[in-house]
């Protein structure tokens, strides 16, 4: 555990000082700068973010981003342009699109379905409770079973 | 009756498609993406020579007959294990392929090309990885297969070794017009 927070510790300047290179005199541009490498996802390294990684192509697409806003791209431009080049693999978060749809609909999907379930089920369990009332033949049985007990 | 075995097979056949989804998952492999630049024609770019950087190569390289464009770099140890290979395509099969020496020191590239042998008709030499950028390269080696309109048909990523070139990249090159 001790091993894990140190290295937490040496990791956290190291990834923040990916970022501390580039000066901006707009501080506007430069929160539209963090947003982006927190979006954009490493295409070498499977689960980091640009900001996070230390790949070669990590710090490429960190200059790319700075380069590009600093000649006054907007930010979906910027993410225009890397998805032009690495594909939706490049965001974290998938557009809205055919392939994605499952993505975006699943939970939705599943949380009403699940729902459906539970009250058709309830709703027969109640219809069904009523008919379940003992017959005359039953409840002697029954009676008879209590009383059979009580005596012994 | 039937509906009831109907409806309770329902769960069953979820969990069926769901493993064999998964169990698909696990031979595919997550580090090689799809190429969003196949059917694109090659971007615009200008880069030096590698041997002579007077000397400038444009678009205009990627035209006129079907061709391999391979990334590769020193720094990269599956290119070389894959330039021998490289060697063999030029020498037995007369493939026409470009390299393009990717975010390398250019003695390092010059001295492997001597020691190794040079497989390519052009040299490019790309040390910021500006094409590398726009063509979508993500790590070395990378090979596109490219058509005598420049257009990009197939990009593979890893090594080329005889099982990849006969069975997915010869096919291709070979449709390629």
């Amino acid at each position: 555990m001790r091993v894990l927070t140190l290295a937490a510790l040496l990791w956290l300047p190291l990834a923040q000082g990916a970022i501390d290179v580039y000066e901006f005199e707009d501080s506007a541009r430069e929160e539209v700068f963090r947003e982006l490498l927190r979006e954009l996802r490493c295409p070498k390294c499977q689960n980091q973010d640009i900001a996070d990684s230390n790949a070669e192509l990590a710090k490429d697409l960190r200059d790319k981003t700075y380069q590009m806003l600093q000649q006054g791209s907007s930010k979906q431009e910027v993410i225009d342009y890397m998805v032009a080049r690495y594909g939706n693999f490049i965001l974290y978060k998938p557009p809205f699109m055919a392939s994605t749809l499952i993505l975006w609909a699943g939970p939705v999907l599943v949380l009403v379905i699940g729902a459906l379930v539970v009250l058709v089920r309830t709703r027969k369990k109640s219809a069904t409770a009523n008919d379940e009332a003992l017959s005359a033949e039953e409840k002697q049985r029954l009676d008879r079973l209590l009383n059979k007990n009580k005596e012994s | 009756m039937n509906r009831r075995i109907l409806i309770l097979s329902i769960p069953l056949l979820l969990f069926l498609g769901a493993s064999v989804f998964l169990y698909k998952g696990l031979f595919s492999d997550p580090t090689e993406l799809e190429s969003v630049l196949i059917d694109q024609p090659i971007p615009e770019f200008t880069l030096q020579d590698l041997h002579d950087l007077d000397k400038q190569h444009d678009k205009g390289i990627f035209t006129g007959q079907p061709m391999l464009l391979n990334v590769w770099a020193t720094w990269c140890p599956t290119c070389y294990a894959e330039h021998e290979y490289l060697n063999e395509l030029k020498a037995k099969e007369g493939i026409y392929i470009i390299g393009m020496n990717y975010k390398d020191e250019r003695e390092k590239a010059l001295r492997w090309l001597d020691n190794l042998g040079n497989p390519y008709a052009i040299d490019l030499y790309d040390p910021r990885g500006m094409l590398g950028l726009d063509l979508g390269v993500y790590g070395a080696p990378e090979t596109f297969l490219i058509d005598s309109n420049g257009v990009i048909r197939y990009r593979h990523v890893g090594d080329v070794n005889d099982r990849v070139w006969q069975q997915t990249l010869k096919p291709i090159f070979e449709r390629m017009e």
